[in-house]
Formats: C-alpha cells, structure tokens, sequence
C-alpha cells in the first residue's frame, strides 16, 4: 500500500483546527533504527531526544553509546556521540564532561554492558560523583548477542545459557545495580523506571529530564535505569513481554525514585538491597 | 470538554509490533491485514472515535505516530 504524504496530511489538519499533541522530534534522525519491533530501547531514544529538544540543548548534548543492542545509538540520535568500548561508556563520559563542562554528558547502556563488563566503570564513575546523566536498559538479558544470562537476569528465567532457569546457587543472585549506587554519596538522583505503557512512559521522560537537569547543579550523577522488554530475547511478543516484564521483573526491580535531591527517597527502606528475589517461572 | 483526535500512521515505518493496540482507551487501532514494504501488518484506526489522548504514540518504539486533536 502506497504510503500517504504525511507532511500534506499534517497540514490539512493543521488547517482543520486541529493542534498538534504529538509527533516525532527532529532530535532523533529519520534513520529506522534497527531494534526489533516492540523494543523499549526505541521507546527510550524517543525520550532522551524529547528532553534534549524541550531543553534546547541539542548542540551542547553528547551522548555515549555501549556495546549491545543499542550500539549503533548515534545513528539515532542528531546529537554529537561518542562509542565506547563495552562497559566503558561512564570512563569515556567521565573525560568528555571534565573537559566540556558546559556540555550535557550521557551514557545509554544496557545491563551487560553497564552491570557485567562494565561494573567496574559504572561504580566508580558514581563514587566519584562525575556530573553526568547515565540510562541503564534493563531487559534482564544479552539481548544482542542471543540472549544469554546477564548479572540482571531473574531467577528462574530461561536464558540461552541458563535454559532450564537462572538458579542462585549455579548463577548467583540477580544484581539490582541501581539500588548498589544509591548507597553512594556520589549519585544525586537515583531512580528506576519502566516504558510498557503511556503512564509509565510519561513518567519515565521526567525522570529523565530531571537527571538532565542536574547536570546544571554540578553535584553528583544521575542515573535513570529503565525497565524495558527484548521480546525477542524472551521469545515473546511485544504485548506478552510487557505483561511478563510487569509480572515479573518489576517485583523483582520495584519502580520509582530510590533516592532524589542527594537523599535515599522518603519511603524507600534501604534494607531493598537485600530483598529476596521472587522466582520467577517462564514458559 | 469533548475533543476529537486524529492520528497519522507513518504505516511505512510501523514495525507492526502491536504496542499501541492495547493502549487505546476507546479501541480504534488495529493492525492492517495488508503489508508494507518491510511485510509488517502496520497501524491503522478502524473507526473514528480518537479522543487524540496520544497514548498510541507514547507507547510507540519507533515514533511513527503523530497525533492532533481539536476541542468539539
Ligand atoms: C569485550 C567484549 N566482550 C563481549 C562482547 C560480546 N557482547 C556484545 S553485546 C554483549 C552484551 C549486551 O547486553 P546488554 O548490555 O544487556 O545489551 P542489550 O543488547 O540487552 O541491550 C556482549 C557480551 C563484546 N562485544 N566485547
Ligand atoms: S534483541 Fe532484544 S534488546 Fe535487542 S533489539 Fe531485539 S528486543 Fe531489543
Ligand atoms: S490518540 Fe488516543 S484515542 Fe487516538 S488512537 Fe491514539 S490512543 Fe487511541
Ligand atoms: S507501536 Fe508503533 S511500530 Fe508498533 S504497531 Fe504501533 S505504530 Fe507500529
Ligand atoms: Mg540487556
């Protein structure tokens, strides 16, 4: 079916006296990105891109991009981008920040990259308070190598390595790497998110915004870990691996602020990092 | 206050992923029998009652929808 001239569409529309509630930002290039259909990596690109174009901050942002799926980030994004060597992205952030100081830093990983090869980077990068933004895609999985187990995978969840269910005494515990960082005097806003459907979406895009916005305080590191799905790692699809994902990673990786302003957020009862992971059956 | 919505469809860019289906507070997405170019089932409203609450285009990976609405 032939495509309809969607710019001619908009402004009948516009002429019709409609407004316009939403639309793609010009922040993101018109490349189709590459994620599988359903992915929450596309969902989170749209929202980093949003922020930086409600803040006006397109020419001052640079964005470091990870080894995973989301390697090829900079395609996407019409910002200046950097690409780390796995797990090295908040290394190659710390430096870009030190010595652009007026610019808006990012880091976007997955949990392999973030939370395995690069655990090293990621904490030391928060205990040292770097002024930057990360975003932490968690789906529990390698997604991009074929789904293999991740320090994040749940326990009981099929994996390709961990096919009759990841088990604590062969495997080891799921690591919650966001509630580890907010332990840390270095971290300014600690939160966990999720992009499975709109309310969750709009709640995600503030935090995001937020963690940009401290950027302009100088006082420690943001980081925004977002729940997402690789349906195709999980063999489900999309509509079935956002159910699963709400089912069963967010039990395990409970939604919210962890820690806001500098301090552990009202509610928020540390003892979390020790909380038993429930087991999770998969089909 | 009452609106009307309307949505475009980049049907060429929808990946067919379904994400906004279910999403729809007054059901008028479904995905096309037909294809596109890539052999994806894309987006499209099967009546025409969009409030123009743009939750489709929240949920939408690939940023393929674009919403507008008008108060009646
Ligand atoms: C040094 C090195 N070790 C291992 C790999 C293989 N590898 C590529 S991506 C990846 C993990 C990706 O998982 P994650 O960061 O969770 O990203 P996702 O694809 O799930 O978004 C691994 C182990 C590599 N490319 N380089
Ligand atoms: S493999 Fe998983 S993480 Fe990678 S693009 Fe596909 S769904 Fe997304
Ligand atoms: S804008 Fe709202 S009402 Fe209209 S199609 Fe999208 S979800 Fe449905
Ligand atoms: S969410 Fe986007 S890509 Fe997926 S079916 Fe709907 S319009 Fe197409
Ligand atoms: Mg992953």
């Amino acid at each position: 079916m032939a495509n309809i001239d969607i710019e001619a569409r908009k402004q009948e529309l516009l002429k019709e006296g409609y407004t316009e509630v939403y639309t793609k930002t010009k922040v993101l290039t018109d490349a189709v990105m590459h994620y599988c259909p359903g992915c929450g990596h596309g969902t989170t690109h749209r929202l980093i891109a949003e922020v930086i174009d409600e803040m006006g901050i397109q020419d001052k942002t640079v964005g470091v991009s990870p080894v995973g799926c989301s390697v090829l980030a900079y395609n996407y994004f019409d910002v200046d981008f950097q690409e780390a060597a796995h797990g090295r992205a908040p290394a190659v952030a710390t430096a870009v920040k030190r010595l652009n100081p007026e610019c808006y830093v990012f880091t976007y990983q997955g949990d392999g990259d973030l939370a395995a090869i690069g655990t090293a980077e990621t904490i030391h990068a928060a205990n040292r308070g770097e002024n930057i933004t990360m975003i932490f895609v968690n789906n529990g999985i390698y997604g991009m190598t074929g789904g293999q187990m991740a320090p994040t995978t749940l326990v009981g969840m099929r994996s390709a390595t961990t096919p009759y269910g990841r088990r604590v005494d062969l495997n080891g515990y799921p690591l919650r790497m966001t509630e580890l960082l907010a332990t840390l005097p270095g971290t300014y806003y600690v939160t966990r998110q999720s992009v499975q459907n709109p309310g969750a979406v709009r709640k995600a895009k503030a935090a995001i915004r937020k963690a940009f916005e401290n950027q302009k305080l100088g006082k420690g590191l943001s980081f925004v870990e977002i729940l997402s799905n690789c349906n195709s790692g999980w063999k489900m699809t999309p509509v079935a691996a956002n159910k699963w994902m709400e089912d069963n990673m967010m039990p395990n990786y409970p939604v919210g602020d962890i820690k806001v302003d500098g301090k552990i957020a009202e509610g928020i009862d540390v003892n979390r990092l020790v909380l038993d992971h429930p087991l999770t059956v998969m089909q | 206050m009452a609106f009307k919505g309307q949505i475009i469809v980049d049907t060429e860019r929808c990946k067919g992923c379904g994400v906004c289906v279910p999403v729809c507070p007054v059901k008028c997405l479904e995905l096309s029998k037909e294809v596109n170019g890539k052999g994806y089932n894309y987006t499209q409203t099967v009546n025409d009652k969009c409030i123009g609450c743009a939750s489709c285009a929240m949920v939408c990976p690939d940023g393929v929808i674009s919403v507008y609405k008008k108060q009646i």
